[in-house]
């Protein structure tokens, strides 16, 4: 098995790679006081929205870019991205019979689940497409059990009162600079509210896909559980392949009360730029909830293979007693794609519990850094953490990282951390081929055996989906 | 080259000429001269750095190794016209010095992509994953081993006694027509080694060639080789029956390596 063997092997291109033509209505580049009540004004959203977004705005011009994280990339110019894209609807859309045949075919390459049969799969699926929410499906089974899943925009219409409640409570509008860009600007997302006592009755998936060059793309997801609510929310991306680069910084908040549990799951596909490292999306995100109530529970899994740049750290602030934050993450890098990725465990109450298992995979040119943080209040008597980073090296021109922070402040607490490097080389290839295993067989196995600890925590289906999208994105032709 | 010592009427598998091969430009194997049949045990011996892995490592097709000069052939054919995975494909197992450890992946898993592999390469059955498992148990007790052990990761935290009992079994599972045993009794106590020597005694048929490369003649107290080699600064400088073993058990190499010097080639039996 030679080195060029593996180079072939990973490299194969996007295959989500097609640009839809879709009528776009794009707003002018720039950002200003002007641009956020234009967006403010299209989206016919109240007086204090509004007030939230220019708040943000005027801290965002007094901060600056984060340059701490392990990433390179040229300067961002703000002033180039067009803070607003939506495809221009014919008409209020009644059914899917209705929604654009050109869109329902990017869908259908993609493999978007919109049709009916998706409702034997027990999802429901609101789709985003660029900014605004074309259609969401299977309302009426979710408003039965009293949930509500629906875009952002429309929470802010019909239920104005629950959305200021918890905006921005868990990521303030100041809390770094991308989340202070999106609270500005963001466009549209999901919200997600499960009343009190209420288990939601499938599992609930959103698809992220930016279609418009050079549009910036900020979501804004909120994600709140009552007392004793239970839910699983699915998070799948695709974009297709271009060579300007494209800023995405999203923010993701998440509430969960007492005995509440949120199980948050995202698989990532991003173009991540062409094998010479040109174009591919910048993936600024901030992903954060709140354990809020007592014995709640979040818990995060991401599977990210995309984007050119990835800065994101799912995190849990741990403050109702004997609540429980969870990480599995396994992140893919190749190329000349960066990732600068990991969680922050905050413990602030007691008997808290958090877990952080990261996989990372390098290959090509790529780097991967896992930054993580653990932090132990000082009231977060008898707070446990158990953290395991493993990284795997494909060839010998990538990188891995690990960048463990642990801050204790409470003497009962236990804090472990582990943490293995792996390298698949000749030695273990050759095992394999000396047992007639083939190359790409056997690079799929190890990887497989390597990320099964977090794939396990997938839904069945998204594990599935997310075992394909590995084997696409390291099989291929051996040379 | 050794005559033949037993009457094996068994067909040629292996036949070796003039084989050179070098590691990282240095040069370890000097012209190996060897024919193996059907049937047949032959053991390789010889001081540390000799080529006994080296060989056996050319022959499976570790790609460190490049070969310099001769010919393999293999069943007929050129054996250095097929990839690693071929020859594996073709009927040729190499029980490793030193098995990798693969955290991660299952033994049972790892077991049946091999199995079904190499099955589906001869154009025989593949098996299902609970056909496999009946398979696979009833040869592990060939082996004496515990069923938990198809759970754990591939050699993964495994003893060396462990990973030794493990190659065997993947021979015995992947039935191959050249099983090339690599110190297979390196590391194993003296029950371990008679239970692992027990299992590649079930496996010596007349359709079979077990060659197994070795320090010490205690092993073949346990498998009876039809004949010994010794290789020695890259060259088969002596070849003989199991006699020959013994007679290295007593004196050691020395004398076999001066003569060698003095000769200037290889000393016939």
């Amino acid at each position: 098995m030679s080195s060029t063997a593996l180079q072939n092997l990973i490299e194969q291109p996007y295959k989500h790679g097609f640009v839809t033509e879709i009528e776009a209505d794009v707003a002018p580049r720039g950002l200003s006081e002007d641009t956020i009540r234009l967006i403010s004004q299209k989206k016919d959203e109240p007086e204090w929205l509004l007030e939230f977004r220019l708040k943000a705005f005027r801290h965002w011009l007094t901060m600056a870019e984060p340059r701490w994280p392990n990433v390179r990339y040229p300067e961002i110019d703000f002033q180039a991205i067009s803070y607003y894209s939506a495809p221009k609807p014919k008409k209020k859309l009644a059914s899917m019979d209705e929604v654009d045949p050109e869109l329902r075919r990017t869908f259908e390459k993609l493999g978007v689940p919109l049709h009916e049969q998706k409702a034997l799969a027990g999802v429901a699926v609101d789709v985003i497409f660029d900014s605004v929410s074309v259609t969401t499906t299977y309302k009426k089974r979710l408003a039965e059990a009293g949930v509500i899943f629906c875009s952002i925009s429309e929470a802010v219409r019909d239920h104005p009162e629950l959305v200021r409640r918890y905006l921005g409570s868990v990521v303030p509008h100041g809390d770094n600079f991308y989340a202070a860009l999106n609270s500005a600007v963001f466009t549209d997302g999901s919200f997600c509210f499960i009343p009190k006592g209420v288990r939601c009755p499938m599992e609930l998936s959103t698809y992220f896909r930016i279609n418009t060059q050079e549009s910036g793309q900020f979501e804004r997801t909120l994600i709140v559980a009552e007392e004793g609510a239970h839910v699983s929310y699915l998070e799948g991306c695709t974009a297709p392949q271009f060579d300007t680069n494209q800023l995405h910084a999203a923010v993701v908040e998440l509430v969960a009360l007492d005995d509440a549990e949120i199980k948050y799951s995202t698989v990532q596909n991003w173009y991540a730029g062409d094998k010479d490292g040109k174009g591919g999306i910048y993936n600024f995100v901030t992903k954060r909830g709140l354990c809020k109530g007592r014995n709640s529970k979040i818990s995060w899994t991401q599977v990210e293979t995309g984007s050119a740049i990835t800065w994101k750290y799912p995190s849990c602030v741990l403050l109702g007693e004997n609540s429980i934050g969870e990480f599995y993450s396994v992140a893919l890098t190749n190329h000349h794609q960066q990732a600068d990725t990991g969680t922050k465990m905050i413990h602030v109450g007691r008997n808290t519990r958090s877990r952080i298992i990261s996989k990372g995979i390098s290959a090509g040119q790529s780097n991967n850094s896992y930054r993580g943080l653990v932090k132990i209040g000082p009231k977060a008597a008898g707070a446990r953490n158990f953290s395991q980073c493993d990284s795997m090296l494909i060839g010998d021109a990538c990188g891995a990282h690990t960048f463990p922070y642990i801050q204790v402040q409470n003497d009962s607490a236990i804090v472990e951390h582990e943490a293995t490097t792996s390298k698949i080389g000749e030695d273990q290839l050759f095992y394999f081929a000396s047992r007639g295993i083939a190359t790409e067989d056997a690079v799929s196995m190890i990887i497989n055996g390597f990320v099964k600890e977090v794939f396990t925590q997938l839904p069945m289906e998204f594990a599935v989906e997310a075992t394909k999208l590995l084997g696409l994105k390291l099989e291929g032709s051996v040379g | 080259m050794g005559k033949r010592m037993r009457n094996t009427d068994g067909k040629i598998l292996l036949e070796v000429r003039g084989l050179k091969a070098a590691v990282a430009g240095v040069e370890i194997l000097k012209g190996i001269e060897l024919a193996v049949r059907a049937g047949e045990v032959h053991a390789i011996m010889g001081p540390n750095g000799s080529g006994k892995s080296t060989l056996a490592k050319v022959l499976a097709g570790h790609p460190a190794y490049a070969t310099t000069a001769g010919e393999v052939r293999f069943e007929g054919a050129d054996l250095f016209a097929l990839a690693p995975e071929e020859r594996a494909r073709a009927g040729i197992f190499l029980g490793f010095q030193y098995p990798v450890e693969v955290p991660g992946v299952t033994n049972a898993a790892f077991l049946r992509l091999a199995y079904n592999t190499v099955q589906a390469a001869r154009g025989a059955d593949e098996l299902d994953p609970l056909e496999f498992d009946d398979f696979v148990r009833e040869r592990m007790k060939l082996l004496d081993m515990d069923p938990a052990f198809l759970g754990r990761s591939v050699n993964e935290g495994f003893s060396g006694g462990e990973k030794k009992r493990n190659e065997i079994l993947q021979m015995a599972i992947l039935e191959p027509r050249l099983a090339l045993l690599d110190e297979t009794d390196s590391g194993l106590d003296i029950d371990a080694l008679r239970v692992v020597a027990g299992g590649v005694n079930k496996m010596r048929a007349a359709d079979r060639a077990i060659v197994l490369v070795t320090h010490y003649q205690r092993l073949l107290n346990y498998i009876e080789p039809d004949f010994v080699h010794v290789i020695a600064g890259g060259r088969i400088v002596r070849t003989g029956d199991k006699s020959l073993a013994l007679e290295l058990e007593r004196r050691g190499y020395d004398w076999l390596l001066e003569g060698a010097k003095a000769a200037g080639k290889p000393v016939a039996a």
